[in-house]
């Protein structure tokens, strides 16, 4: 019972990004069947995301819709989600979707973070034809965890989940 | 090192009717540890939780307070995401500093009902920005010294501040990026553009003075190994800023100036504050409780 729990839960649309469910968005931390019904654990992907309230109604819809019955979401903070818990499945549907998947979270060392002033590790292809090259547009853009950037090749402008 | 349900009480999960501001803080926080670590006063801990929280807090609204008046679309939407990323921040810092002190507060009266006095955020935070230009050296400022104080809180032997910092540092660094990249824009672009953005930089970057003047109660918590010296963040500071000028073709960074007429930390602030604390908190003083 506790899989199928689980799969229910991993099953939920993220409701920013409805490509995805939360279980290939990496934030269901555990999902566990007690006496007092199923308690989802799940983690924000950034401080201020505004859908941690729309992500708990629908998990808590979902499993009563599967006769689950009565379930509590608990949330933590650490450790801290980070995009590298992207699932493949889930990186083919956002590039699918039109969206760059983001690439390694970059690793860090001692010291302090490391100021970048636009140097990026690595390239973000193009989502659309594939250009192996693009330029950003916005650092920021309809969510926090997205940039706004361009492909030269195909001129069309297209989203990138930030790495982090 | 994990805490339950750091969310738990920022959501009204109760009932269907959605909150007019803040939240419902309707549950306690069910299966938290709500003790201080060891040997740390809860009121001393719940004062340095407020003093980072009205920090973001503060910062958060003057951000939102641009959008509409950036001058591209795309930095509003910049700006407000940043915004957001502090507000989410000084949500929880809020509700750990309730969660502590233990008197009945949550993170709705800490924000709403607290007045201008009562605030703990540096004054820096509260600055009008004249101009584009101001607001950048200011989150420039914010975000090198907040990066460096998250990056150093996630060694915190309180947990709940740990992990804060270690979500928080993710966030900041792309806050410091966007704001240091508006730097080089501006410094290395026209005549006029370099002229407003070193006026700016003039302006603002000396009165980094207070960031780094460490508060007593910041002393005493270092020292019990929860939170951060503020004057130990200097060199890496420094740094950064010191880089930004260079690639941004300005002069290295002014003298910074110890802060006139007392520190925001020990509740000191500007008429800036109580402009800004009407505006935010106009409605759940009119409407105590309100929801729709």
């Amino acid at each position: 019972m506790t899989a199928t729990a689980a799969e229910v839960v991993e099953a939920v649309a993220d409701p920013e990004l409805p490509v995805l469910t939360l279980g290939e968005l990496g934030i269901v931390r555990d999902v566990r069947a007690g006496e007092d019904g199923v308690v989802v654990t799940i983690t924000p992907t950034y401080s201020g995301c505004p859908a941690m309230e729309a992500m708990r109604d629908d998990i808590v819809r979902a499993l009563a819709e599967a006769g689950f019955g009565p379930a509590r979401v608990r949330t933590v903070l650490a450790p801290a989600w980070t995009t590298d818990w992207i699932s493949e499945t889930g990186r083919a549907k956002l590039a699918a979707a039109g969206i760059a998947p983001p690439g390694a979270a970059p690793r860090r060392g001692a010291g302090p973070v490391p100021l970048m002033l636009g140097v990026r590790a690595a390239s973000v292809a193009c989502p659309r034809c594939g250009h192996a090259e693009s330029e950003q547009l916005a650092a920021f853009s309809a969510t926090a965890c997205r940039e706004l950037r361009r492909c030269p090749a195909c001129r069309e402008p297209f989203e990138h989940v930030k790495e982090i | 090192m994990s805490f339950d349900d750091a969310y738990d009480a920022l959501t009204d999960h109760d009932d269907d009717s959605r909150w007019a501001y803040g939240t419902g803080f309707a549950d306690p926080l069910a299966g938290v540890p709500t003790a201080a670590p060891d040997g740390v006063p809860p009121a001393d801990l719940a004062a340095y939780c407020v003093m980072l929280g009205d920090d973001a807090l503060v910062m958060s609204h003057r951000l939102q307070q641009w959008v509409t008046r950036a001058p591209e679309l795309e930095d509003e939407m910049a700006l407000a995401n940043i915004g957001l990323d502090l507000l989410g921040q000084a949500r929880l810092l809020l509700s750990r500093a309730a969660e502590v002190e233990g008197t009945g507060n949550d993170e709705d009266s800490l924000a709403y009902l607290r007045d201008p006095a009562g605030f703990r955020n540096v004054r820096l935070a509260e600055r009008l920005d004249e101009d584009f230009a101001h607001l950048i050296a200011r989150l420039l400022v914010f975000a090198t010294w907040r990066l460096a104080l998250l990056d150093r809180l996630t060694a915190s032997r309180d947990p709940i501040l740990a992990a804060i910092g270690a979500k928080g540092v993710k966030e900041v660094a792309y806050h410091r990026e966007y704001a240091a990249g508006w730097v080089v824009r501006l410094g290395d672009g026209t005549d006029v553009s370099h002229t407003r953005m070193r006026a700016a930089a003039d302006a603002v970057e000396p009165l980094a003075g207070e960031l780094f003047a460490p508060h007593e109660l910041e002393l005493r918590l270092a020292a019990a190994g929860v939170a951060v010296d503020p004057s130990t963040l200097r060199a890496e500071y420094d740094s950064v800023l010191r880089e930004v000028h260079r690639v941004a073709t300005l002069p290295a960074p002014p003298e910074l100036q110890a802060v006139a007429g007392g520190s925001g930390r020990d509740g000191i602030h500007g008429p800036e504050l109580t402009a800004i604390l009407t505006e935010m908190q106009e409605l759940p003083r009119a409407v105590p409780g309100g929801v729709w």
